[in-house]
């Protein structure tokens, strides 16, 4: 077990910056998502981790020392591949045994037939079978342990790919999108068991998804990833509650976050097309803001002539939420808000409603995509 | 992607999967007869160019086997297994068989562990990959009955190459081709030379369809040197090839001539004889057209018996 630290790590392949200076720390013992869409570098980011990529420059630190240097089979960590990595010749017993293996039998002791000459092979290789056997059990593979993985499920052979992993207690265990390949409803069980393992092992482990599903339900800490940088590294709830900036607020929650566009008027508060929203920014009168709001933060109520009004234009029953997207007017993309089924039938397609949030719930962002801090202790109304 | 759009994905996967089973458990059912008849009339073609080309012969030379036949003879008959009697009697075929065998097992394992050693390099360099691939794949391409003659200069006794070269390094020089204890193992060698670009080229494509991590897992795993590596992943995930790779170069020299008829005619003194040349002398040159038919059921044996290998013992093993 250790924390691993990664000081200014920039990479870039020919001429393209993959990293552009990573600073990060993940605590021992901690669950750590490198969360980011497709092409932001965080796959490459754990790749140097392992040690499978070399950093142009920065340094990779597991617990105190710097591995830099140091061979991927030498840092002790375990990863689990998008694709599970199996060795397609060998059993499942055989594919969790390989990292027990190559540690501890000489390559004498691996040859086939001379290994049975070479003295100390059979009392090894007894612990590496009660070993694996433990590991299997652990992961309910017990009953699968003869077959090749070609015979195995998608489900089945990512465990096996876990039971790799832990077989041997590495330092820390990386994860790279392991359930990417795995059916919805898999995915959603898998999360749990993976969660529980974390838990159940204690070790640090980072894991990189694209899925915000994925990193909100598993993370103490998730890092969220764009081209190449970290927006922002926080817990589940801050990432979602205090976006750093409008990207993280866009990326995270499903459906996204509402953007509104408004401006700052000479007392500091922000209009949405000339009316006031209560929030106050603190920033250059006349300048441009995005009001950022949560589906659920918003309620809808009778149109009064001073407020947001919107017209009903269409409806996402999931089942408990009903998603309604508003056309408001001066908006170019539906503003969208979380309604109970309650709620929701108390609303008709083409109806026009009022638009109503605490100014609390909004967040405030400059023109750049920076957060802007709200004036604290005003009370508005909208 | 989100959780939510992933099932829609799924479904636009599985549904056409689904519904071209259905369709086609539907034909099974019903209309057999008319399937069946189209079916027929659809392999009729390949099947009478089978029949014509491999089947036909084969049962011709089995026949053939059978009888006294002779080149340009007007008539013959049966007489039976007699022609494989005279076989087992007769020395020089036991001779042909056995140098055959010899130069199997001297051109199977060099060409294709010299065809594994130099795609591993190939594979593992950075650069001229391409002139590498084309000029170790040269000889392939060549035709053999030339490059035998070429070897014939290069391995002249007095002013040949090799000799030069040999005598300039100070080592004694052979007559490779008239020596007996020679003439086999260098007619081998051009064998080898002339067959492993093949099993390379076949190497490096077995290579190539190798996932990049399981080599990565490897190294994680533990699999420091490239020796352990080779031994964890490469080899194994190579086995279909090299079972074909091991097959093909065993049939194919199996079939060795051309490098006998042109440089040694299988002497001297029998030394070279090998059974594709017993075959072509007893057929051609002293027309016994019945036992040149029985060499070849035998050679026939032999390569049926590798080819059942391959499907019954060691398919199973290397395939997973």
């Amino acid at each position: 077990m250790a924390s691993v630290t990664l000081e200014g790590i920039r990479k870039s392949y020919e001429r393209t910056e993959i990293l552009k200076g990573i600073d990060l720390t993940i605590e021992d013992g901690s669950f750590l998502s490198l969360l980011g869409p497709s092409g932001c570098g965080k796959s490459t980011l754990l790749r140097i981790i392992a040690g499978l990529e070399r950093q142009n420059s920065g340094h990779v630190r597991i617990g105190d020392d710097v591995v830099d240097a140091v061979r991927p089979s030498e840092r002790n960590l375990s990863m689990v591949f998008q694709s599970y990595a199996l060795y397609p010749h060998l059993s499942v017993a055989d594919n969790i045994a390989v990292p027990l293996r190559m540690r501890r039998l000489s390559t004498l002791q691996r040859m086939p037939l001379i290994r049975h000459a070479v003295p100390g092979t059979h009392a090894v290789e007894r612990e590496i079978r009660a070993e694996v056997a433990r590991t299997a059990e652990q992961l309910g593979l017990g009953a699968l342990m003869r077959r090749k993985p070609g015979q195995l499920s998608g489900g089945q052979r990512q465990r096996v790919a876990v039971g790799r992993a832990m077989v041997r207690q590495p330092r820390a265990f990386l994860l790279d999108e392991p359930l990417s390949n795995l059916d919805a409803k898999l995915r959603v069980h898998m999360r749990t068991e993976i969660a529980q393992l974390h838990r159940a092992l204690g070790t640090t482990f980072i894991y990189v998804t694209h899925d915000q599903a994925e990193a909100m339900t598993m993370s103490d800490k998730i890092a969220v990833m764009a081209e190449g940088e970290i927006l922002q590294v926080g817990s589940p709830d801050q990432i979602y509650d205090e976006p750093a900036c409008l990207r993280v607020a866009e990326f995270i929650g499903s459906p996204k976050i509402n953007v509104l566009n408004g401006v700052v008027d000479d007392a500091g508060s922000v209009r949405l097309g000339g009316r006031d929203t209560g929030c106050a920014a603190t920033a250059t009168p006349g300048s441009g803001v995005s009001l950022g709001i949560r589906p659920e933060a918003i309620a809808l109520r009778a149109p009064d002539a001073a407020g947001l009004r919107g017209r009903l234009a269409h409806t996402e029953n999931l089942g408990a939420d009903v998603f309604v997207h508003l056309a408001v007017e001066g908006c170019e993309a539906p503003v969208v808000v979380r309604l109970s089924q309650a709620e929701a039938r108390r609303t008709r397609l083409g109806d026009t409603v009022g638009l109503g949030f605490e100014p609390a719930a909004a967040r405030l962002f400059a023109a750049d995509g920076r957060r802007i801090a709200p004036r604290v202790g005003e009370v508005a109304h909208v | 992607m989100s959780d939510a759009s992933l099932p829609l994905a799924r479904e636009g996967v599985a549904a056409p999967v689904s519904r071209s089973s259905r369709k086609s458990k539907a034909a099974a059912t019903a209309a057999r007869s008319p399937h069946q008849l189209v079916a027929t009339a659809l392999l009729l073609p390949a099947g009478l160019l089978m029949l014509l080309l491999v089947l036909g012969p084969v049962a011709a030379v089995l026949l053939m086997s059978l009888t006294d036949y002779q080149l340009g003879a007007s008539g013959f008959s049966f007489i039976g297994f007699e022609n494989y009697a005279a076989l087992l009697d007769d020395r020089v075929f036991w001779k042909a068989l056995g140098n055959t065998l010899a130069y199997v097992a001297i051109v199977v394992p060099a060409s294709v562990g010299l065809g594994l050693a130099v795609a591993l390099l190939i594979e593992s360099g950075r650069s001229l990959r391409s002139l590498y691939r084309a000029v170790f794949f040269v000889p392939v391409m060549a035709t053999l009955i030339a490059m035998a003659i070429s070897f014939e200069f290069m391995l002249h006794p007095q002013f040949g190459l090799i000799n030069l070269m040999l005598s300039a390094l100070g080592l004694p020089t052979h007559a490779f081709l008239s020596e007996p204890a020679l003439a086999l193992p260098t007619l081998a060698a051009i064998g080898v030379w002339q067959m492993f670009g093949f099993n390379m080229v076949l190497f490096l494509a077995g290579l190539v369809s190798i996932p990049r991590h399981l080599y990565e897992a490897a190294e994680l795993d533990g699999a420091r040197s490239a020796w352990s590596q080779f031994r964890l992943v490469t080899w194994p995930l190579l086995g279909p090839v090299t079972m074909f790779v091991v097959l093909i170069s065993a049939i194919r020299s199996f079939q060795v001539f051309d490098t006998v008829h042109v440089l040694t005619k299988g002497g001297p003194s029998k030394a070279s004889e090998v059974l594709l040349y017993s075959m072509y002398t007893e057929g051609f040159e002293f027309f016994r057209s019945g036992l040149a038919a029985a060499i070849a059921v035998v050679f026939l044996a032999f390569v049926l018996l590798l080819t059942l290998i391959k499907a019954r013992v060691i398919e199973k093993r290397v395939h997973y």
